[in-house]
């Protein structure tokens, strides 16, 4: 068996071992073994990945092992990773790590809670590592559906409206990636599911590609909170418990851009290039109206879903640049913003967990309270607004600098517009900080608070290792994706 | 044509006629005790009846009885499904068999049952149109006593008039469409139609007379006025028989005539069918949104699942008839397993069928909970269940044939139909409430169906086995 298929293979039998353990301690047993095994086999993955390029070995896709599944339509299991679904599945990886420690002090219905957290990770592995355009949408829909449980039953505030929206709109999404992906299927000839060889193939008529690229683009665009279809986010984050706001902020969003490249741009080149001007507006409209939206909010967790809002707006508006920074930025700005904002998550659960209250204006003074969670809030907030050294800069860095490249007045101009999204973010970021960590403490039930127990201290210190790591050397990583970027870049470009 | 050609060709028939006269005559001679046995016996010999006829022996199509009763791989096939589903409905059925005011007529139960899979049977392998006709009444006539059967109860009674009359209506309109084309073609043979078939005025009348016979069989909108009404007041048990076992039926049979007999005139009844497809999702979808009885949510529900069973009607390919079967046993086990659960709560909580009775159902009978969930993720078309893979068979099946827009218009639908699907469960897994049903254990009968039902539910789309099975035999235009 191939190593990729023991990605989502490793939470099956994780939910297996749930299924029959008994009690809390056997129940945390299994998800620390299962996330640490998955742990483990991502950063061995990202060895093998590069022992096999530094071998020599140019395929685009490497690891790759397919087995017909539906003859009728050319479906297969088809597995395959490139640098981008590499450094995709380390990302989540980490996080599935993190999220079990995060949600260590759940006390209702934990089985079935780890159960269906199991599900979820299943999906967005099986995402990344699928190369064949059903397996991977069917895999995409697994991550949606346990959504709607984990919200609706363990969420906070109004969960039933947000877990309904959220799933209903995401859907909708699917079900304009499901016809998308018929039209490129049949456009291509009926030959084949497998999305390298429908690359290679090329063969779907322009016209066709004008109906399909922007029904694939929106619909992978919204799970990518694309305005105006972003709606979903902020209340279904708000919503969600600790555990699966960091899922779904810091994988699961990226599941939209990881498609919107791969398959939208991808496989329908052509419109891709003639159409991206509309998605280019909309994108920055996302970018700049997340940060301004973010600056209004008086809910924690609504900064900083609103701020995902622009943080991604920014990984769409790059990969429509079309050239390899600007796309290799967008790879980056996956993995920075997929680890900042579920360490924001992450601390946001950990502080809501002791005041009972993520309203802004009901918290100060936290810092003498709670040093070690309150320098981390810094350090997290610091590296949203992009910090030199941690993740968020490199990340934006290069999306800016790529983006700048492109020689005309229309893409400069949304650059320049995109650009300030930098500085409204160091505005509402340094005011929260200012005011929740600062200052004196009002509130004397908050005096009696304790700082993070060991659990807590894990979860934040590994994503903040993550975030320092990727920040002060970027370049092996950024190398790996580079390299897998530009085939892909330079097949939409001819 | 002796004896051993009829049985070569005519096994499934002949070997059902043999239960049903089993049943008649354990029904006569068995005393009170032997009765006991009843179900059992039944559930015994519909097994080895699926499993001595679920193969098909013959692998060459072939008619007799000079072309009234035609053999086909594929009939065979979607026979065993229908009779996969009966043993299903069977089992599930005990429970309520048992109440003493129907203990008596057990054996009615299960030779109108019966009955009424031998019409489809029929129906299905007709060669002839009064052949097809017969076997649509035989499927209707025992249907209506069944769907009557808890005849004191007023809703029962009523939905069992209501039942009979519309399917005397529908018939009655078939009959005159039938005898439209005996009028311009002069036969009544599938096969001899074909070349009178010229898509006339009259035939495209006596096309719409027909389809209408049938689309109340599938009902379809707008011939699904009877369906919540019967289905709300029919016995639950009878209930899912007849959305699901014989829905298929009508649908497979749909698709035979339409692809045999009618090919000539496939523009005009691919128009109808866009048309007729549009409005069932739709409508249904928009009403069920409102229901508060369980079993008339799953009428509406079935109602735009019958929508979705006519994009692979529409089609007209073999690969459309492939996934018109597999949707169809996909669809079976599903639905079934819903109707279990709904069975099972309704005999142990005194009929409770309200979607506000389900609220908190997990907190006391998790089991029955989570079977309800898949069965609705399976509806729903969510992955991995096979509920997902049998949407995405049918709609490519559309669009290969170019009905982009129509695919494009089920496929919002099925974000309506997700949403008052998460209903049920948001009333299993969320809604809090004071007085939930209460714990209890149900029947082995109930269990062993719902576990079968379950099993359908994960493996039937992860093996991709029995859909390239169906689609060895699969045909089309």
């Amino acid at each position: 068996m191939n190593i990729l298929s023991l990605f989502p293979a490793v939470p099956l039998l994780m939910m297996l071992g749930l299924w029959v353990s008994r009690n809390t301690k056997q129940i945390h047993a299994v998800m620390v073994a299962g996330s640490s095994l998955l742990l483990g086999l991502a950063i061995a993955l990202v060895f093998i990945f590069l022992g096999m390029r530094a071998d020599g070995q140019t395929a685009e896709m490497l690891l790759t092992d397919s087995f017909m599944w539906y003859r009728p339509l050319n479906i297969e299991y088809a597995v395959g990773v490139d640098g981008i679904s590499v450094a995709m599945i380390l990302l989540s990886a980490i996080i599935v790590f993190t999220g079990t420690f995060a949600s260590w002090k759940m006390k209702d219905g934990v089985k079935e809670f780890f159960m269906w957290f199991c599900l979820l990770s299943v999906g967005v592995f099986g995402f990344f590592i699928s190369v064949d355009l059903f397996t991977m949408f069917m895999f995409y829909e697994v991550a949606l559906i346990p959504m709607y449980l984990l919200i609706g039953v363990w969420g906070t505030g109004r969960k039933e409206y947000s877990a309904m929206k959220l799933t209903l709109m995401l859907m909708g999404g699917s079900a304009l990636i499901l016809i998308g992906i018929l039209g490129i299927y049949f456009g291509s000839g009926a030959t084949t599911m497998n999305l390298n060889e429908i690359a290679a193939l090329h063969n779907i008529p322009v016209e066709m590609q004008r109906i399909w690229f922007p029904i694939v683009f929106i619909g992978f665009g919204v799970l990518g909170a694309l305005f105006p279809f972003h709606t979903w986010s902020p209340d279904g984050h708000a919503s969600a418990p600790t555990a699966v706001s960091m899922l779904h902020a810091g994988v699961l969003m990226k599941l939209g851009g990881y498609g919107c490249f791969r398959i939208a741009m991808y496989l329908l080149p052509e419109a891709a290039q003639e159409l991206s001007w509309i998605f280019i507006i909309l994108t920055t409209i996302s970018v700049v109206y997340g940060a301004f939206s973010a600056c209004v909010q008086t809910d924690l967790k609504y900064i900083n879903a609103y701020s995902s809002v622009s943080h991604c707006g920014l990984v769409l508006f790059a990969i429509l640049m079309m050239n390899t920074t600007a796309a290799t930025g967008a790879v980056l700005q996956m993995l920075s913003h997929g680890l900042m904002t579920a360490l924001f998550f992450a601390l946001i659960g950990m502080i809501y967990g002791r005041t009972h209250t993520r309203d802004i204006r009901e918290l100060n003074g936290l810092m003498k309270i709670m040093p070690f969670l309150s320098v981390c809030y810094v350090i997290a907030g610091l590296a949203n607004l992009g910090l030199p050294g941690l993740s968020g800069f490199v990340a934006e860095m290069t999306i800016f600098n790529g983006a700048f490249m492109v020689n005309d007045t229309f893409h400069r101009v949304v650059t320049i517009i995109a650009c300030t999204s930098i500085v409204i973010t160091a505005v509402y970021i340094l005011r929260l900080v200012g005011k929740i960590l600062y200052g004196t403490c009002t509130n004397p039930e908050h005096l009696k608070l304790t700082d993070a127990t060991w659990d807590e201290r894990l979860a934040v210190i590994v994503l903040i290792v993550a975030i320092a790591g990727l920040g002060l050397s970027p370049l092996w990583m950024s190398d790996m994706i580079s390299e897998s970027v530009l085939p892909i870049i330079s097949h939409i470009l001819n | 044509m002796d004896f051993s050609t009829i049985l070569t060709y005519m096994y499934t028939e002949i070997a059902l006629v043999g239960v049903i006269i089993a049943a008649l005559l354990y029904d006569l001679i068995a005393g009170a005790r032997g009765r006991k046995y009843f179900h059992g016996v039944m559930c015994t010999l519909m097994l080895l009846f699926i499993a001595g006829t679920v193969w098909p022996y013959q692998q060459e199509n072939a008619s007799i009885f000079g072309g009234m009763f035609v053999y086909a791989p594929i009939y065979s096939i979607v026979k065993s499904v229908l009779a996969i589903g009966t043993l299903l409905v069977f089992l599930l059925s005990d429970s309520w068999l048992r109440k003493p005011d129907t203990e008596f007529k057990r054996g009615e139960f299960y030779v109108l049952t019966l009955s009424t899979l031998l019409g489809m049977d029929f129906m299905v392998s007709a060669g002839h149109f009064m052949m097809f006709f017969i076997g649509l009444e035989l499927a209707s006539v025992p249907m209506s006593c069944l769907v009557a059967f808890d005849k004191y109860k007023h809703n029962s009674a009523e939905a069992g008039a209501k039942y009979i009359l519309s399917a005397l209506f529908a018939s009655g309109l078939m009959l005159y469409g039938i005898s439209f084309f005996y009028g311009t073609t002069g036969t009544l043979y599938f096969e001899d139609m074909v070349p009178m078939i010229n898509g006339s005025a009259l035939q495209i009348l006596a096309m719409v007379f027909f389809f209408t016979g049938l689309g109340f069989k599938i009902s379809l909108v707008p011939f699904h006025l009877w369906t919540a009404d019967t289905y709300e007041g029919a016995p639950t048990p009878v209930t899912s028989y007849l959305s699901v076992v014989s829905k298929a039926a009508a649908a497979f049979a749909l698709m035979v005539v339409l692809i045999k007999v009618f090919a000539p005139m496939v523009e005009y009844w691919q128009t109808l069918l866009y048309i007729v497809i549009v409005l069932s999702i739709t409508v249904a979808n928009l009403f069920a949104i409102r229901q508060k009885n369980l079993k008339r949510f799953l009428a509406f529900s079935s109602i735009s699942q019958a929508g979705y069973i006519m994009l692979a009607v529409i089609s007209g390919t073999p690969y459309g008839m492939t996934s018109l079967v597999y949707y169809v046993l996909v669809y079976m086990v599903a639905n079934l397993a819903a109707f279990g659960v709904i069975t099972a709560v309704e005999q142990n909580s005194d009929g409770k069928v309200n979607m506000e009775d389900y609220n908190g159902l997990y907190k006391t009978n998790p089991k029955l909970a989570i079977v309800m969930m898949l069965a609705i993720f399976s509806l729903a078309g969510i992955p991995p269940f096979a509920g997902f893979f049998s949407k995405f068979f049918i709609f490519a099946a559309a669009f290969e044939q170019g009905f982009h827009v129509l695919v494009f218009i089920a496929l919002l639908n099925t974000i309506i139909s997700l949403y008052y699907y998460m209903l049920v469960i948001k009333a299993m897994f969320i809604t809090p409430n004071d007085s939930p049903i209460a714990t209890f254990r149900s029947d082995n009968s109930t269990r062993l169906s719902l576990l079968l039902c379950l099993a359908g539910i994960l493996i039937l789309g992860l093996a991709s086995s029995v859909f390239d099975g169906i689609n060895l035999y699969a045909f089309g235009m």
